[in-house]
């Protein structure tokens, strides 16, 4: 798979051969509605994708189930060599190297927010609380706020929360990042903040697969895009290309939608 | 250059406004008075009927209060005393005390030892309380507290409340070394474990009975407002974690667990507590065999606590519902286990919010303890109802007495509703 965005390629964002999550032929329903049919996805270590789509196109829906937020019906998935089953301990090897980030950030009002950052470190990594809260403070750090650490969510502003919740997710050292649309609830001057973040994230060579709806943050980062519409991938391609010349009818339909104002 | 911004369309600030203080209130007690009571006419009209009704209060009450007499030993002897001038007669109070807060057939040289239980008691609550301003080891003292106060009040041997203690140490540890496999496993094991325990403790304490040995009192001789307090303060912390498990137990994934929990609850709630009273008092001995030694208070306390963590099982459910669905999911995705994720997500937030409700079935179950008078216990309005206004001296007395229990009450609710509320203050996170 080469590379495409030349301007801002950086020599970590290289992607190996080897597979990081590998979906094949997966089908999930919600009661009788199908949300997500017949999906197939390989991701390999490095890669950047950004899913896009019409909301209820079941993109969301698509990367919660990778850390079995949502249970799939049908198919397989399988994770750093993990098959996700209904067994708890798989879930839980799964949970332990996925990190996720939320649209409204859902993070825990009533810690701090180093206490945020440190709690999964100390209680399911089983890590010292001292070495967890140096963690913890490396990543604040990274992510542009130690001097809230002693704050509360509820003090910050939404960029900052967003912020704090992929330093919480770091705070796990994941091998893989999911965003499900980290931008959504904030205010335009915030975006930024959030997007920055998540591209020095990607630069460092984090494997990651976000929903979202910043085309810009798609051209600049991703290695490729992908399209969904009514539960199905209808289009991926490398930015520039999906840009370019989206081959589907919906596709150029959904991105004259998005691009054209 | 000035920057009024009135007159054009085109406007660029240049100048910065600087914050200034806000405006000092304008005070004085004639101002506060003109806009508080008398702002409109017929708002200086209530306000004048209100005087007028405070007045009428505070006449019957102060010169009740004020020639009140707190000598003599019978009705009689205090009326001659009053001779007619409309004051109380509170000499009942001072000869009735050791009554009201004892009951009648507590041995009185024995009264030092609920005395000492309850002066510890505010050696042995603020740990528990004010968990955040004093170390946690000091929780020990709260943990020890009930053993040590039941042997106080009930005497005994000392064996009987250690291996009480134990049964419940080793079920805690039985249930946090099985508690991976499952949590419902985990409760099963600690439950068992515990009345493992607790049955050897019976045997061995029955044995040993004269080891470390304080003269017994039966339960039978329990009364006044020490049974109250004894009856609220073990129902309010026993329903309390019950009441937790009942609400988890009611979202649980599991039918069986669900559908006990449900019928549980929807039973519990939907009888009377003076029903389950009567029950605890006649029909539970009527199916248990003859000799078996089941305590009445220990039957009472059951039923009480049965009731309450029913109530505080659906405020707790209404906490859990009230948190948004984003908090499980960001627990899920830290690859917490369900046990953390309640332990440390979801509880202290579900719990936070039901304070209120938590409080109100509290402050209420208190008060029901006074239905246990009704299958003749001698609680303080079974003391007052009973033995006090039947006495030849007392009889035909009841403001001072029922005014004196009304005040008694009164003190410990309101000291908890004020409690929860500087509570409620300190878990404030937002906007501090």
């Amino acid at each position: 798979m080469a590379m495409t965005d030349t301007d801002t390629a950086t020599p970590q964002m290289e992607i190996s051969d080897e597979v990081a999550i590998e979906i094949r032929n997966m089908n999930k329903w919600y009661g009788t509605f199908h949300v997500l049919r017949d999906i197939d996805l390989t991701v390999h270590r490095g890669e950047r994708i950004v899913i896009c789509g019409p909301s209820g196109s079941g993109k969301s829906t698509l990367i919660r189930c990778i850390n079995a937020l949502e249970e799939h019906q049908r198919g397989s998935i399988v994770v750093d060599g993990t098959p996700l089953s209904s067994d708890l301990k798989n879930i839980d090897k799964i949970r332990s190297e996925v990190g996720m980030c939320f649209q409204h950030f859902n993070l825990f009002p009533h810690l701090t927010i180093l206490e945020n950052c440190t709690l999964a470190p100390i209680w399911v990594r089983k890590i010292p609380k001292r070495e967890a809260e140096k963690t913890a403070m490396y990543f604040l750090e990274k992510v542009k706020i130690p001097d809230q650490a002693n704050k509360y969510p509820g003090q910050l502003s939404g960029g900052q929360q967003q912020r704090v919740a992929i330093a919480r997710s770091l705070c796990m050292r994941p091998r893989i990042m999911l965003f499900d649309e980290p931008t959504s609830a904030l205010d335009p001057e915030m975006i930024k903040e959030v997007l920055d973040t998540m591209i020095q994230l990607a630069e460092e060579g984090m494997t990651m697969l976000c929903v979202t709806h910043e085309m810009g943050f798609a051209r600049q980062v991703a290695n490729r895009v992908i399209f969904m519409d009514d539960g199905q991938i209808v289009e991926q391609n490398e930015p520039e290309a999906f840009f370019k010349s989206p081959r589907n009818e919906r596709t150029r339909l959904f991105l004259s939608q998005i691009l054209g104002h | 250059m000035s920057d009024t911004h009135a007159e054009s369309v085109a406007f660029v600030r240049e100048s910065v406004i600087p914050p200034a203080p806000p405006p000092a209130k304008e005070a004085g007690a004639i101002r506060w008075m003109r806009e508080n009571l008398f702002a409109t006419w017929f708002n200086a009209i209530l306000t004048l009927v209100a005087l007028y009704l405070i007045w009428v209060l505070l006449s019957g009450v102060v010169p009740w209060i004020v020639n009140g007499t707190w000598q003599g030993s019978s009705l009689a002897e205090c009326r001659e005393i009053l001779q007619g001038n409309g004051g109380g007669c509170f000499a009942v109070l001072r000869e009735r005390w050791p009554q009201l807060l004892f009951g009648f057939q507590y041995p009185d040289y024995l009264r030092w030892r609920p005395v000492l239980a309850f002066f510890l008691l505010f050696v042995a609550v603020p740990p528990a309380l004010f968990v955040m301003f004093l170390p946690r080891w000091t929780l020990i003292v709260t943990a020890i507290y009930p053993f040590l106060a039941y042997w106080l009040i009930w005497g005994g041997t000392i064996l009987t409340p250690l291996f009480a203690a134990l049964g419940v140490v080793a079920g805690y540890l039985a249930f946090s070394f099985t508690e991976r496999r499952g949590f419902v496993l985990g409760l099963a094991a600690g439950v068992v474990t515990a009345l493992a325990v607790w049955w050897i403790g019976g045997l061995l304490a029955g044995e040993f009975s004269r080891f470390l040995r304080l003269e017994a009192v039966v339960s039978r001789a329990m009364g006044g407002f020490m049974l109250n307090l004894v009856l609220g303060i073990v129902c309010v912390s026993l329903s309390l974690p019950i009441g937790i498990l009942l609400a988890l137990g009611r979202q649980s994934s599991l039918p069986v667990v669900k559908g006990f929990c449900v019928v549980f609850i929807e039973f519990v709630r939907g009888v009377p507590l003076i029903t389950l009273l009567f029950v605890a008092n006649v029909v539970l001995a009527f199916f248990l065999p003859p000799d078996a030694n089941f305590d009445l208070i220990l039957r009472v306390i059951i039923m009480i606590t049965l009731f309450a963590s029913a109530y505080i099982a659906e405020v707790i459910r209404g906490g859990l519902a009230a948190l948004p669905k984003g908090q499980y999911e960001a627990a899920d995705s830290l690859g917490l286990d369900y046990a953390q994720a309640m332990r440390l997500i979801i509880l202290p937030q579900a719990l936070k919010i039901s304070i209120p409700g938590i409080v109100n079935v509290a402050v209420g179950l208190f008060k029901d303890t006074t239905l246990v008078s009704v299958i003749s216990m001698f609680d303080l309005v079974g003391m007052i109802r009973g033995p006090i206004l039947a006495s030849t001296a007392w009889a035909g007395i009841y403001w001072e007495l029922w005014a004196a229990a009304c005040l008694m009450f009164f003190v410990v609710c309101y000291g908890i509703s004020q409690y929860s509320q500087w509570l409620e203050r300190q878990l404030q996170t937002d906007h501090r």
